[in-house]
This record gives structure tokens, sequence and C-alpha cells, in this order.
């Protein structure tokens, strides 16, 4: 879905730099599983995240835990549809879906790239894929929607920083 | 300490610190479990490092996501002869309410356990079983 009347759109290296620098060390538990900001486009967004022996699920394999991929996948799934909005908006997960296809290989970064195929007037809809080498070959698929306008609270991004 | 060993150990115990200690991401989460009244009741108390959103504030979904995933997980290990780390093939988890900054609960049911495969579903609570903040289910590969 082409999403033209983004904010991503009007202001793309202002929010970029936003995304870069405020979004993710605003949210304390993307900080403590090491996740960073690697790009974002309106509608869609990648993320990474470095292997560590923190983050291990199997301490027989050294294999990190679904629930860290659950995150990741979390995280990059909502900043897909923050992208595809027109505006500053709060949301909330609705519902996460996610197969996983194979073991993350221990040692190696892992990243999630998302994207907003549709947006109604209240949900937007997600697809992601996490993956090591390439997203051809993804270590877990995802689908979820995500409530908009969830919450009255402001969130980390003020208007007056795009305007 | 293999986990072959620490998983018998809380079996013949009823102690299961180990089993949480063992797995580094449940212990970077924070997570305990003990039994009671026969059933197994999983607990994460609260910690800054679990926050998603500062603002509200609220727990990253990927952690009440995670810690469920993980319960199921610890709920096979208690209930299967076999200690061999079950595999998660799915995960599908519900959102019902935001997880505020407070300690959340957890209980699982094995609904089906097959020879290769085990559903589990997980439900996650705050102030009370009555109102959970989540719902979830997921397959496992056992083999």
């Amino acid at each position: 879905m082409a999403f033209e009347d983004t904010l991503f759109a009007r202001y793309p290296d202002q929010v970029r730099e936003t995304l870069k620098y405020r979004f993710l060390n605003a949210i304390p538990h993307n900080d403590t599983l090491g996740i960073t900001f690697v790009d974002a486009e309106p509608g869609s967004a990648t993320l990474r995240l470095p292997y560590r022996d923190a983050l291990v699920g199997n301490p027989d394999n050294g294999v990190i835990h679904g629930g860290v991929i659950t995150s990741l996948i979390d995280s990059v799934s909502g900043l897909a549809v923050f992208c595809s909005l027109p505006d500053f908006e709060t949301i909330a997960t609705l519902d996460l879906r996610i197969d996983y296809m194979k073991p993350a290989r221990p040692g190696r970064d892992l990243f999630a790239r998302a994207d907003c195929y549709k947006r109604t007037r209240q949900i937007a809809f997600v697809r992601a894929l996490a993956y090591q080498d390439s997203p051809e070959n993804p270590v877990a698929s995802s689908v979820s929607s995500f409530m908009r306008g969830a919450s009255r609270h402001t969130t980390i991004f003020r208007k007056d920083k795009a305007s | 300490m293999s986990l072959y060993e620490v998983v018998t150990r809380a079996r013949e115990t009823g102690d299961y610190g180990e089993l949480m200690s063992a797995v580094p991401y449940a212990a970077l989460l924070g997570m305990r479990m003990r039994r009671e009244d026969g059933r197994l009741l999983f607990h994460l108390p609260f910690n800054d490092r679990n926050i998603g959103n500062v603002m509200l504030p609220a727990l990253h979904g990927g952690v009440i996501g995670g810690f469920m995933e993980h319960a199921a997980i610890c709920q096979l290990i208690a209930e299967r002869e076999s200690v061999q780390m079950p595999k998660t093939i799915d995960f599908s988890i519900d959102y019902l309410r935001s997880g505020r900054a407070a300690d959340t609960h957890a209980v699982c049911r094995v609904t089906k356990q097959g020879k290769r495969v085990a559903h589990v579903g997980v439900d996650a609570w705050q102030a009370s079983p009555d109102k959970p903040i989540a719902v979830a289910r997921a397959h496992f590969l056992l083999t």
C-alpha cells in the first residue's frame, strides 16, 4: 500500500533522525535487548539486534529465545505502523502471530523488517520477517494488527518536533 | 550444569529457581515460577528494564509475549518425561489490556500433547485473573 499522506513523507529527514536517536532510546526494553534502528520508509521499517549471551533461550546450544524475536518483531511492526500514519498517534498491538521457520544461528546479528500493508481509520495491518543473512531465508515471519489512537497520552514524539 | 541436571533437580525439590537462572533470557526478564496447589504459577516482577512506553508507562508488548512463551516452555518441561527444550513452531498473542508498571502473572494449560507436537494456552494478568492483559497460544515441536 502506498502511503503518500504520511508524516514521514512530509518530514522524511526529521522523522528518520528522530527514529534513529530518540525512538529506540525512549523504549527501555529495546535498549535492554540492544535493538538498533537500521532504516525506515513510509509504511515500513528495519531494525537490528546484535547477538548477546544474555538473550539465549537454550543454554545447551546458544540459540536466542523466541521471546527476543517477539520483542524485535513487535517493535519493528509498531514502527512500520508509525511510519504509515498521517500524523502523531499512539498505537497498541492488538494481536501478533509469529511462525518460526528455523532457529537463529548463535553469534550472528538478527534483522527484522516490517511492512504496514493496510491502514484503516482505526486499525493497521502489518507483515514482518526476521532474518540473518537475507529476508529470502527468514528465521521467523509474522502478521499483526494494531489499534490506532490507542491512548490520549502523548507519544515521545511531540508535534513541535517536526513542524 | 546442563539443562538436564537443572530440570531433574527442580522436579525432585519442586524449586524451579535454578531453571529460571539457567536460561539467560528468563533471567534478563527477571521471571520466576513456583508450584502452588498442584499447578505452576509464573511471575514477572515489575522491572524498569521491561518498559516499552515510558509515557504511560506500560510494559513492552514483546516482554509480555516473551514471558508467556517461556512460561509455556517451562510448563512443558515440568510436565514431560523428557527434558529436551521444546522448540516453538508458532506463537500467537492477543493483547487485551495495556500491561501496566506492575507485577505480571501467568498460568498455562497444555491443551494437547502429542508425540511430536504440543499445544499450550497461556493467560496473563496483573490486578486480577478475571482481567487478563493478554492471552496466548503456541505449538511446540517436542522431538
